[in-house]
């Protein structure tokens, strides 16, 4: 009696605890319903009959300005859509290679890459920015090279740790059999792997679409922009912005997150948790 | 000897076979390598390079020696940003891994929609840095100025505490997540004999249950430790440094000595170089800890 009387005591406790978790995107989700002027004077209150505007801030905040949010949002779903894909495919590829040589260059590689994890993004920052300069790979379609040579560390470290699991017996039958490595490669290791494909596709997923500074420093400002720049660029016109539309923008930045969650919360969790290494 | 032999052992073993598959080396490896070398390699050691010059633009470069790294340490704002990030770190890592393991705990006794909440609370750590801080910005100013008729840029206190409440609402689901996978691995029959011993709930939980669960402990603490440390995109978006530079962390202090500073460059690769050597440190620590537990165990 007394055991079960602290249980529900619990839950209530943690519904109210949960409520209190989504109530910060709550008030951003209400007040992107409200007009402008509504939201710096009461922002937690719902919006009335005079201060709800529908999808107007919606509206005008993905065609506002010079440079409308829709484009931010196509360059950040095509940095992360060919940066992942970039990466997937090469550092499967060479890690598979690294174990299965074995050479010195092959454990110099291995034992960089597991080094660079440990490095923070400042200790490059500035160099980095300048060498991609240089190379001239500023544009979204070229800064997954980028993307591919700082993530390579995490990636590699992560499949290798897979494919040291895999029986080599496999390939060597396949081997025997006249298959060429890439034939080994694609049509064996690959489909072993999925698992670990959608692991290290989520983390890079949730790093590229997330990040801010480097393709901050990277891209060419003056005409790419991700997310993540568009809010910072918005915050930094203070006082001028359009409060209405800034909560919109959040919302829709929120919104693919939020939906891709809810359809496979499973292997988010494990793909994160998965990324638990990285120090 | 032998420890290396085991370590080779996802290599083919045949010679003639590795052989034929290093012609394909172009193929595998070197996608990979060169981006990497470009995207790291290159850039760390040009980095090294540069924190012994002084510059401000790469075109003219004077070598100076430590100079930059005493300028550095000189450097008030570089200190003060140092100990606010310390002080930052250290109860960001308590209050996230208390709350987490706290709440760990107690989903871990079969409350009705335990998934649900565990569902709900690991949600904000998809959300980026930038986000985050905007959403917290708006949230805590609407507080901060109804209530103490201020802002979060005009008193370091609540740039602060703001911080950490941000962070801990990012983390604390993640911590949690490790924390409920290590609490399920602790033998129920551990605490069904302690309970016949006539153990207390305390006492399970200090004898049998922390032990048990020592090792997500460190994974926690290491990560909550170095994710408050390098914290860089919610302190910009949040505080900025605002006010006077006084809620600056050590990454947000290096980017602004590059970035928003018209004098030697030099200084801030200096600052970079120091930084990753504390990071360094927390790392080689982490090892070292791990690593001795393993033994014990």
């Amino acid at each position: 009696m007394k055991r079960s009387f602290g249980r529900s005591l619990l839950t209530v406790l943690f519904a109210v605890l949960a409520l209190l978790w989504v109530a910060p995107i709550a008030v951003v989700l209400l007040n992107s319903f409200k007009v402008g002027t509504a939201i710096a004077l009461t922002p937690f209150s719902w919006p009335t009959a005079d201060t709800f505007v529908g999808l107007q801030n919606y509206i005008g905040g993905i065609y506002h300005g010079d440079y409308p949010f829709y484009l931010s949002m196509l360059y950040s779903l095509i940095i992360t859509v060919l940066s992942v894909g970039l990466i997937l495919l090469c550092t499967s590829m060479a890690a598979w290679y690294i174990n299965r040589v074995g050479s010195w260059f092959c454990k110099l590689v291995y034992y960089l890459c597991i080094f660079s994890m440990v490095v923070p993004f400042q200790m490059v920052m500035f160099t980095l920015s300048k060498t991609a300069d240089r190379l001239s790979l500023d544009t979204p379609f070229t800064i997954p090279i980028v993307y591919l040579g700082f993530g390579a560390g995490l990636a590699v470290f992560l499949f290798s740790g897979f494919i040291k699991s895999i029986p080599i017996d496999i390939e060597e039958a396949a081997n025997i059999d006249g298959c060429t490595p890439p034939q080994i490669f694609f049509h064996v290791v690959m489909p072993v792997m999925k698992s670990t494909y959608i692991s290290v596709a989520i983390l890079q997923i949730m790093w590229v679409w997330n990040d801010y500074l480097l393709p901050y420093l990277v891209l060419d400002r003056t005409r790419y922009m991700t997310i993540p720049i568009h809010i910072q660029f918005l915050q930094g016109s203070y006082g001028r912005v359009d409060y209405g539309a800034t909560m919109a923008l959040i919302i829709l930045c929120l919104l693919p997150i939020v939906i891709l969650y809810a359809l496979c919360q499973r292997h988010i969790i494990q793909g994160v948790l998965s990324g638990a290494v990285k120090g | 000897m032998k420890h290396t032999r085991k370590r080779s052992s996802a290599a083919i073993r045949s010679r003639s076979r590795r052989r034929a598959m290093q012609a394909y080396a172009p193929l595998f490896l070197l996608p990979t390598v060169a981006a990497f070398a470009v995207g790291f390699v290159w850039p760390f050691i040009w980095g090294i390079y540069l924190s012994f010059f002084r510059f401000k633009t790469l075109r003219f470069t004077t070598f100076v020696g430590l100079e930059n790294y005493r300028a550095a340490l000189a450097d008030e704002t570089f200190l003060r940003s140092f100990a606010f990030t310390v002080a930052f770190t250290a109860v960001a890592v308590i209050l996230i891994n208390l709350c987490a393991f706290a709440i760990a705990l107690a989903l871990t006794r079969g409350i009705r929609g335990s998934t649900l909440f565990r569902t709900v609370f690991f949600m904000p750590n998809l959300i980026g840095g930038i986000v985050l801080g905007y959403i917290w910005k708006i949230l805590l100013d609407g507080l901060i100025i109804r209530y103490f008729d201020s802002t979060l840029a005009l008193n370091a206190t609540y740039g602060f505490w703001g911080l950490i409440i941000l962070l801990c609402w990012q983390q604390i689901g993640y911590m949690m997540i490790i924390y409920v996978a290590g609490l399920q691995n602790v033998p129920p029959d551990y605490v069904e004999a302690a309970k016949i011993d006539g153990a207390g709930g305390w006492q399970i939980l200090r004898h049998i249950t922390l032990p048990c669960v020592m090792p997500s402990i460190t994974i926690c603490s290491f990560l909550s430790l170095t994710g408050a440390f390098k914290l860089f995109d919610q302190n910009l978006a949040l505080t900025g440094g605002a006010p006077f530079r006084q809620t600056e962390m050590l990454a947000l202090n290096i980017y602004q000595s590059f970035y928003n500073s018209v004098s030697n460059m030099g200084v801030g690769q200096a600052k970079a170089v120091l930084f990753f050597l504390v990071v360094v440190a927390i790392a080689l620590t982490q090892l070292y800890v791990t690593r001795s537990k393993e033994v014990d165990g």
